[in-house]
């Protein structure tokens, strides 16, 4: 594929969530070059997928997010990123509605989804979910075969022939990369797989809905770093056919993987815009001081 | 740091702290598998030579030699058969409104509350309760029905926590993802969260129902016959039960019912053991292809 990013590079010690940020060197995260991430012109000229207007997030009278506003182009990586507890996953599962899952909560203003109000009394979660995939931080495959957790979506849609939930399930292992490693063994348990396998089986289950937009929340956190390459390799592929929205904890990955980047602290989006400039010329200085890791 | 120990230095007192509790934590459960060693043993002892295929063959009799247990076996087994078909819909429904539908609420504490307490309620309660309600308000008379109904009242408490437990031992993740691809609630319960719970849920189905075997008392509260020379052969039939032939037994003066009455005890924990090795082996066979 001819985006595949040839640059793998080692973590920068700045990754570490753990290091002294004080005494930390200042390191900006580096743009990898000629790996086809859209400049901010295009990223312009990009069909709005998403749009959220004025948004506000409630967890029962505590406010987690104020006033968001920002557009998703289509077939573009957007990362989401800073500190634990900024409220970029509580964003995140605004677009599919997971947060309704938790009782109390609220939302003020607008998310719109090609024109669409997610947050309308008339939109159906089901069908949402459908058009809105998710992946995890932690690998969640169903205590099932392979086969059966990537049919999952396709067969309670109410496809039920197995020649055509076959060809689902191989065209969405393929297009998560898996497909040739799993092939021979498509009845076996997926809880037999690696950390990394799980991931991609988890990214193939939420394809296999065919869905626009791809949310993954924290998707490598938890892999080893060559497990880690192969998502990102894969998120470079997906984003020709899918809308990714991408949160991270890693700059360096955020960097390497995304197209627009937004900030967030504090339940405030403090900058967005193309990743490329955001990383080497943030307009805010707490934007600076978060992806040089001078805190975090 | 020159005055380090070597290696082989050893405390006196923490070695013979440690060596006691060792042996102390041992002899408590030597002392548990004596004693049921001890009465197995008593038992097949005094029912040899009395459990044969005949006595499993043979209806009740007032001459020792020509007694058996056919009756009482076979009124355990409609027993058992039918509180299973009452109890465990009931009690698996149950077990997954409360831990995937009902809200947190108030009401809900007050019924989880009432079933924990219901599951500690003395069986011979619920005989009585069974007496007044299904023999006589609804008239089921003494039949195995009434008998199963009130197994059902106390073998319900039991399916509904053991089930519980299995239905939460299921991570959030997974019906997370569920909702994620889409599925609905019942979806998510009928295709995910049951399945995953399966084993947990079949355990403790197994091991309440092997209660409900051993149970005597509600049923001689609602009415089981100790001499029922037929097998029961629809709902509204009298029916004995195989603790309650047992207890019949013992209790008469001739030594010669004293041995029939090991043999049913035989023929009761064959029984049990069986059943507890399903439970066993439902748990290791699917338990294990899942892990979280």
């Amino acid at each position: 594929m001819a985006s595949t990013p040839a640059v793998k590079k080692i973590m920068q010690p700045s990754d570490k969530a753990t290091s002294d940020y004080s005494k930390a060197p200042m390191v900006r995260p580096s743009i990898p070059e000629g790996k086809g991430m859209r400049t901010a012109d295009e990223l312009a000229q990009a069909t709005e997928k998403i749009s959220v207007r004025d948004m506000s997030f409630y967890y029962s009278e505590n406010r987690a997010l104020t006033d968001i506003s920002l557009s998703i182009p289509e077939r573009c990586v957007t990362a989401f990123i800073g500190p634990s507890g900024c409220g970029k996953s509580t964003f995140l599962r605004c677009f599919n509605r997971m947060n309704d899952m938790i009782e109390g909560t609220r939302v003020d203003g607008e998310v719109l989804l090609e024109g669409q109000d997610i947050y309308s009394s008339r939109t159906d979660i089901v069908t949402l979910r459908k058009r809105i995939g998710m992946v995890f931080q932690k690998s969640t495959p169903f205590p099932k075969s392979i086969f059966d957790n990537v049919s999952f979506g396709p067969k309670i849609a109410g496809i039920s022939k197995k020649k055509e939930l076959y060809e689902i399930v191989e065209r969405s292992l393929q297009r998560s990369a898996l497909w040739d490693e799993v092939k021979d063994r498509l009845s076996e348990s997926a809880l037999n797989l690696s950390g990394g396998q799980q991931q991609r089986l988890c990214i193939a289950r939420a394809l296999a809905n065919d869905p626009d937009i791809l949310l993954m929340d924290e998707p490598a956190s938890a892999l080893d770093p060559a497990s880690t390459a192969r998502i990102e390799d894969l998120i470079f592929e997906l984003k020709e056919q899918y809308t990714i929205v991408i949160v991270t904890h890693n700059m360096q990955q955020a960097a390497r993987v995304s197209d627009q980047a937004a900030f967030f602290y504090q339940g405030l989006l403090v900058e967005s815009g193309a990743t490329e400039e955001l990383f080497t010329n943030p307009k805010k200085q707490q934007t600076e001081d978060y992806i040089t890791g001078r805190f975090g | 740091m020159s005055t380090k120990l070597d290696i082989y230095t050893t405390k006196r007192r923490g070695r013979f702290i440690n060596f006691l509790f060792t042996s102390v934590c041992f002899l408590a459960t030597m002392a548990c598998v004596l004693m049921l060693l001890v009465l197995i043993w008593n038992i097949i002892l005094q029912g040899k030579g009395w459990l044969s295929w005949d006595f499993i063959e043979r209806l009740p009799s007032r001459f020792p030699h020509k007694a058996g247990i056919k009756s009482a076996l076979w009124g355990s087994i409609w027993l058992i058969s039918l509180t299973a078909m009452f109890s465990v819909p009931l009690g698996v429904g149950a077990a997954v409104y409360l831990e995937e539908y009902a809200p947190k609420s108030r009401w809900r504490k007050l019924i989880q509350l009432n079933i924990s307490n219901l599951a500690g309620v003395p069986s011979i309660v619920y005989g009585i309760l069974g007496l007044g309600l299904f023999v006589r308000a609804l008239a089921f008379e003494r039949s195995v029905l009434s008998g199963a109904l009130t197994l059902t009242l106390v073998v319900l408490p039991i399916i509904i926590l053991a089930s519980q437990e299995a239905l939460r031992s299921v991570p959030d993740s997974i019906r997370r993802s569920a909702y994620a691809l889409g599925a609905t609630r019942w979806q998510t319960v009928w295709y995910q969260v049951l399945p995953a719970s399966l084993p947990g849920i079949m355990t403790g189905v197994i091991l309440s129902l092997s209660r409900a075997l051993g149970e005597a008392a509600p049923l001689i509260a609602v009415g089981a016959m100790a001499y029922v020379p037929f097998v029961p052969e629809k709902l509204t039939d009298e029916f004995t039960a195989l603790p309650i032939q047992i207890f019949n037994w013992t209790a008469r003066p001739q030594e010669d019912f004293h041995h029939l009455a090991a043999a049913g005890i035989l023929v009761l924990l064959i029984v049990l053991v069986s059943m507890n090795a399903i439970a066993v082996f439902v748990r290791h066979k699917y338990g294990k292809k899942i892990r979280w």
